[in-house]
């Protein structure tokens, strides 16, 4: 594929062409056969998006063959119509391996082994219709799915610009139905009778998507409009501001929505809330001091079980407390394991660091699960009979109010991470992290650093772990497995290494929407490691990058209207 | 180098604790008696035994670390991936009888498999997840490493399930001899020999062939290499190869020995591997199948020997704190391992 | 040569397994002077920085500053003692602004703590804007008014070769060990270099150790002049004489082929 290379604006010989076009067909059949093999698509197609018309499992492979046929069509150097073709061409070849599989599903049973290929996904692929019509209808969805997709690529902005959130508008209200209308059917009135025009019972009717993709798109349409028509010499927005006030909605939207939505997304926010406390946690010793710590979830486990012990009402209690009172002395505790682990570990420099760090997990694991120290943590039964929280006389005892807990909790703790990040401390770690040989040439105390870190990092970490306790009201040994860790590393690298409103979107979008699918959740480690794979090579600075980034970008403005200027740089006299 | 005071003191006190656990308590093992010279026996044929996978493990992660300085943190997985694809072959020849009847060519078939698939997948991780980060360092390289060790665990517990798929154990495998007096399972015998056989046709392959001289070129300086005309490119994909052929024989030796089968069971004999790499040294061959054999001597000896003394109940649940111990005091004491001298004065 | 000298190396050895980088040197460093050394390549001249700035522990021998011995201290003590270096190839903390690099050489100036700038008590708040006007004023030094915002690694060349020199100063040491401040630029850049070396050593006041490569700078610049050879030290003193030593013109003509800019006697 990387052999070929044709200058645009020749006639270039069609084979090639065709030759990549089939390639890039067949790449995408790979992935859409991997998602349907292990059964993801089977599983998407239990949701609708447009009810009777088309599943989300539909929707995917459809979106993989427009990818295809995108892909294709975008760097093709030939004529626009042909490219379109192309787009035709790779949809239809990134079928064909479904095809295949279809055609050898209906020929032999391999669900002996392959647990995912069962005659309902039979009866998807060909639409319920028998192999023969059902498999060319597969092909030709794929051709012209690719089609779409390469007539989209190839199309003005002002298109793209209508159809893409569009689209988007009406998948999300359709995979949400039943959130967005539980929340819409409060209200009495237009409400509801808009409710009632959109969706039927069981989810987004025809009608309603129709209606949700005109008005998004004109949306879309409008919003690209009055951006053009910004005078071009305008002085730019300062991005520092923008970004701030974009962080202050998403966290005002956090802040309000649970007290809409119930107790269901409340719960789902409380657990992002968590995630969001660790992620600043885990960001400052991975994001800004460069240490992969892969043992991270010892120090959840560490603060779940302290307030377990220290507040619980079974056998296992050594004390009493009020929960806010066992809070603080489980993040001490945190930090002092911390410390005491990080005391002889952080001599061990990057990738080794990753797997002592593991190791150092995995051991409390073994730990708590095992007889020997069960008198004291209850083995693999765990400690019961945990408290909830109370002010007063006013048990905080709904996810709701918990998740006001943890958002309190996250808010200190984005305070603190932000306040160091510009700090003294903040910048000898991002040193460190960039080299620590030089760092310490400068004079860095290396341990020194590295402990702050890895202590600051821990007591986040211990603070989640003390709101999980009591959020449970219960603490098992399986509950702090290394894909805890796992976890909030994927939501930092997606949300972008040391970036504090990174890990607030990352949390979101790796805890939030699994959770929010809920059958998604078994699949959710396969999209992780897809994720970690796919940001590492396409975008490790992660979908919301920290400051510097954006803060540079700024500075070249301004230095080039410096130079501009003709004012040489100052040369001192002698 | 010097360090702070603080730190000596905490390595001081690592060193002295694990001291004094495996003094106390082999002193106590000794004089309470409980355990027959049988049962110590038994403990050090299977320490023998799972040390021979270990060392098949760890052979991959030193070549693949020695060559391009990445710790395939997915290795345990392509591990796994071998063990189910020896599974999916085993499985119908128990049912049918022949591996029972035909135990040669039943392993031959149920081993070519597993190293069939477990080669092609560690040849499609380098080529598609690893391969665009030759130059680059810091961290993005290993957190893709996880990337992958996570999707592929993913993938056959989608495709396979998740449930624990007990291995066949045929007739013959669990015959056992009697050599003077001692019990030695037959199963043991066949994994460690063969384990052995296997390590040898390596070692020769890397010793004397044309690629495994480059391979070691690279290892030693892969600019030079490239600037004496190697293909790097090549001398990878053979990494790869090797590493695979290993995990795969390995994969189907650790399901026969534990007699069963799931998504997750790469994950940990991984992580212990990569520690007895590191033990032995990591780059060298010699080195990685020392530190395997000694992983799991010291794994399946130790809970008896150092723990039951000081009087710590059912210590055979506490293996992997031997093994997770031995991995981070081997990080933080000797990171260059036992035979690893050169490589690590390189990273300095 | 009236005065104590500032730096003295006695005996050092470095060995890397079975190769001896380095062999019983012997070295004084005037205080106030730009001391040179010299030597084809792999004569050792790295890896005397190394052993000075114990970035490598030496194999044996010692190493006093300022009437301390620092061999044997972590290298974060080294600079504290005072003593600061760039590196043959640069290497500045790429993804961090230029500004941020020279804070980050500060660091040993800054009294504030992490609690401290969470709650921004006023003295940290002293602290950080005085570190900020400082840090500006060494950017202004080394020329980079208005890049302060930039990341280090997309600054041109001939500026990360100076902010690096701004980031050493930062550590306010009095000696800067300096490894070929002029590799890889052009004769008129190379002239600059010179100018703004020789602008340190007088606004500073402080002594400098230095590597170099090209004999133009060599002979301009130094007071004194050590050459290496194969870890050991061949000749010694003022440039001139130096340039004339049969050892010296002996060692370079040796590797002349290899390496034509270093030649002997060109000036
Ligand atoms: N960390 C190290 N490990 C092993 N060998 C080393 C190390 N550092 C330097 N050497 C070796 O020591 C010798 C001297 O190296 P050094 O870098 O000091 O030379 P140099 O005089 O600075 O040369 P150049 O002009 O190329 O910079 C070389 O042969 C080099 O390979
Ligand atoms: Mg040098």
């Amino acid at each position: 594929m990387s052999g070929v290379h044709t200058p645009p604006g020749l006639a270039a010989p069609i084979h090639p062409i065709l030759r990549r076009a089939v390639l890039t067909g067949l790449a995408f059949g790979a992935g859409a056969v991997h998602l349907t093999v292990v059964g993801v698509v089977l599983m998407l197609h239990q949701r609708w998006i447009v009810v009777g018309t088309l599943s989300l499992g539909e929707a995917t492979l459809l979106a993989i063959a427009a990818g295809a046929g995108a892909m294709a069509a975008a760097n093709a150097g030939t004529a626009a119509g042909a490219r379109i073709m192309l787009g035709l061409l790779a949809g239809a070849v990134a079928a064909a391996p479904l095809a295949a599989l279809a055609v050898l599903i209906d020929l032999v049973s391999l669900r002996a082994i392959f647990i995912a290929l069962s005659p309902d996904l039979l009866a998807m692929l060909t639409l319920g219709l028998g192999p023969a019509t059902g498999i060319a209808l597969l092909i030709a969805g794929g051709a012209g799915a690719g089609l779409l997709g390469a007539a989209l690529q190839q199309s003005p902005r002002a298109v793209i610009r209508a159809v893409l959130p569009g689209a988007t508008a009406v998948v999300v209200a359709g995979v949400f139905q039943e959130l967005i209308q539980l929340m819409l059917q409060q209200y009495e009135g237009v409400v509801n009778d808009v409710r009632a025009f959109l969706y039927s019972w069981e989810g987004l009717n025809p009608a309603g998507a129709i209606t949700i993709f005109a008005v998004t798109a004109l949306l879309g349409e409008a919003v690209g409009l009055r951006r053009r028509r910004r005078p071009a010499h305008a002085p730019p927005r300062d991005p520092r501001r923008a970004r701030m006030m974009r962080a202050g909605i998403a966290l005002l939207v956090l802040a309000v929505l649970p007290a809409f939505a119930g107790s269901y997304i409340g719960q789902v926010l409380m657990l992002v809330g968590l995630y969001i406390l660790m992620g600043m946690g885990l960001n400052l010793e991975i994001g800004l001091a460069g240490l992969l710590d892969l043992g991270f979830v010892a120090f959840f486990a560490v603060g779940a079980y302290t307030t377990a012990l220290l507040t619980t009402e079974s056998a296992h209690a050594l004390l009493h407390l009020s929960y806010w009172l066992a809070m603080p002395v489980a993040v001490l505790l945190s930090i002092l394991v911390g410390v005491l682990f990080g005391l002889p570990v952080l001599g061990v420099r990057g990738d080794y660091l990753a797997v002592a760090t593991l190791g150092l997990g995995e051991i409390v694991r073994v730990i708590v699960q095992s007889d020997f120290a069960a008198p004291l943590l209850g083995g693999a039964q765990g400690i019961l009979e945990i408290p909830k929280p109370r002010i007063g006389p006013y048990v905080l005892g709904s996810p709701v109010a918990l998740f006001y807990v943890t958002l309190a909790a996250a808010g200190v703790a984005a305070f603190v991470a932000w306040r160091l990040e510009n700090s003294r401390l903040g910048r000898a770690w991002m040193a460190l992290r960039d080299d620590e040989d030089v760092a310490q040439a400068l004079g860095i105390n290396l341990i020194q650093c590295k402990l702050l870190a890895y202590g600051l990092g821990a007591a986040f970490a211990g603070l989640a772990g003390s709101i999980f306790a009591t959020m449970l009201t219960s603490v098992y040994p399986s509950s702090f497995q290394l894909l805890i860790s796992i976890n909030v590393l994927a939501l930092i690298i997606v949300g972008g290494m040391g970036s504090l409103p990174g890990v607030v979107l990352g949390a979101v979008a790796l805890i939030g929407l699994p959770e929010l699918l809920r059958e998604f959740g078994e699949y959710r480690y396969l999209f992780y490691g897809a994720v970690l794979i796919v940001m590492m090579r396409l975008r490790p600075e992660g979908l919301w990058p920290s400051d510097v980034r954006q803060r540079e970008l700024h500075a070249r403005d301004e230095t080039l209207a410096l130079d501009a200027g003709s004012d040489p740089l100052p040369v001192q006299p002698r | 180098m010097a360090r702070m005071g603080a730190v000596d003191v905490a390595l001081w006190g690592m060193r002295i604790g694990v001291v004094l656990v495996v003094v106390v308590g082999t002193i106590g093992t000794l004089i309470k008696g409980r355990y027959t010279a049988a049962q110590w026996f038994d403990f050090v044929m299977f320490g023998l035994t799972i040390g021979s996978i270990y060392a098949q493990i760890a052979l991959g992660y030193t070549m693949v670390y020695g060559v391009l300085r990445l710790i395939n943190f997915a290795h345990g997985d392509i591990v796994m991936t071998g063990a189910f694809a020896g599974y999916f072959v085993a499985a119908p020849l128990d049912r049918s009888g022949f591996l029972q009847n035909h135990p040669v060519p039943g392993m031959v078939a149920i081993l070519v498999v597993a190293i069939a698939t477990s080669t092609t997948i560690a040849l499609l991780t380098e080529r598609i997840a690893y391969r665009p980060f030759r130059r680059v360092v810091g961290l993005a390289p290993l957190i893709c490493a996880i990337g992958v060790s996570f999707f592929l665990e993913q993938t056959f517990r989608g495709a396979f399930g998740s449930a624990v798929k007990s291995y066949p154990s045929p007739e013959w495998q669990r015959a056992s001899f009697n050599v003077i007096g001692f019990n030695v399972p037959g199963i043991d015998v066949l994994v460690i020999g063969l384990a052995l056989l296997f390590m040898l046709v390596l070692y020769l392959v890397v010793q004397r062939t044309r690629m495994g001289k480059a391979m070691r070129a690279v290892a030693e300086d892969g600019e030079a290499a490239a600037l004496m005309g190697i293909d790097v490119n090549k001398v990878v994909v053979f990494t790869f190869t090797l590493g695979g052929v290993m995990a795969g024989i390995a994969g189907v030796f650790y399901a026969f020995v534990y007699k069963q089968v799931y998504f997750f069971m790469g994950f940990t004999p991984g992580i212990k591997a990569f520690g007895a790499a590191v033990l032995g040294g990591i780059g060298s061959i010699p080195g990685a199948m020392l530190g395997g054999f000694f992983l799991g001597l010291v794994e399946s000896v130790g809970p008896s020997l150092f723990l039951d003394g000081i009087g710590i109940p059912a210590p055979y649940q506490l293996r992997d704190l031997i093994a997770f111990t031995l991995l981070i005091m081997v990080l933080i004491f000797r990171p260059q391992g036992i035979l690893g001298e050169r490589m690590a004065k390189k990273r300095a | 040569m009236a005065d104590q000298p500032i730096l003295r190396c006695q005996h050092l050895t470095m060995r890397f397994g079975g190769l001896v980088a380095l062999s019983d040197l012997d070295l004084a460093v005037t205080e106030h002077s730009i001391h040179s050394v010299i030597g084809p390549n792999g004569a050792g001249k790295t890896t005397v920085f190394n052993c000075i700035t114990q970035n490598l522990t030496p194999s044996s021998g010692e190493v006093w500053f300022a009437g301390a011995r620092v061999d044997g201290l972590t290298p974060d003590r080294v600079a504290k003692a005072g003593i600061s270096r760039t590196y043959q190839n640069i290497r500045l903390f790429r993804n961090i602004t230029a500004l941020e690099n020279l804070l980050v050489g500060m660091h040993l100036h800054l009294r504030s703590t992490w609690w401290g700038a969470v709650l921004h008590t006023p003295h940290t708040v002293r602290d950080e804007r005085a570190a900020h006007e400082e840090a500006l004023r060494l950017l202004h030094f080394v020329g980079l008014r208005g890049r302060g915002d930039m990341l280090a690694r997309n600054l041109a060349y001939g500026e990360q070769r100076r902010l690096e020199i701004g980031r050493a100063l930062a550590t306010k040491p009095r000696l800067l060990l300096l490894d070929e401040p002029t590799a890889g630029m052009n004769p008129h850049e190379t002239t600059d270099m010179m100018a703004f070396i020789e602008r340190v050593r007088a606004h500073f006041a402080i002594t400098i150790l230095l590597i170099e490569h090209q004999m133009r700078v060599v002979m301009v610049m130094s007071d004194r002049v050590t050459v290496l050879d194969h870890g050991v030290k061949i000749s010694e003193g003022p440039p001139q004489d130096v340039q004339q030593d049969p050892a010296v013109i002996e060692a370079y003509l040796g590797t002349a082929a290899t390496r034509p800019a270093a030649g002997a006697g060109v000036v």
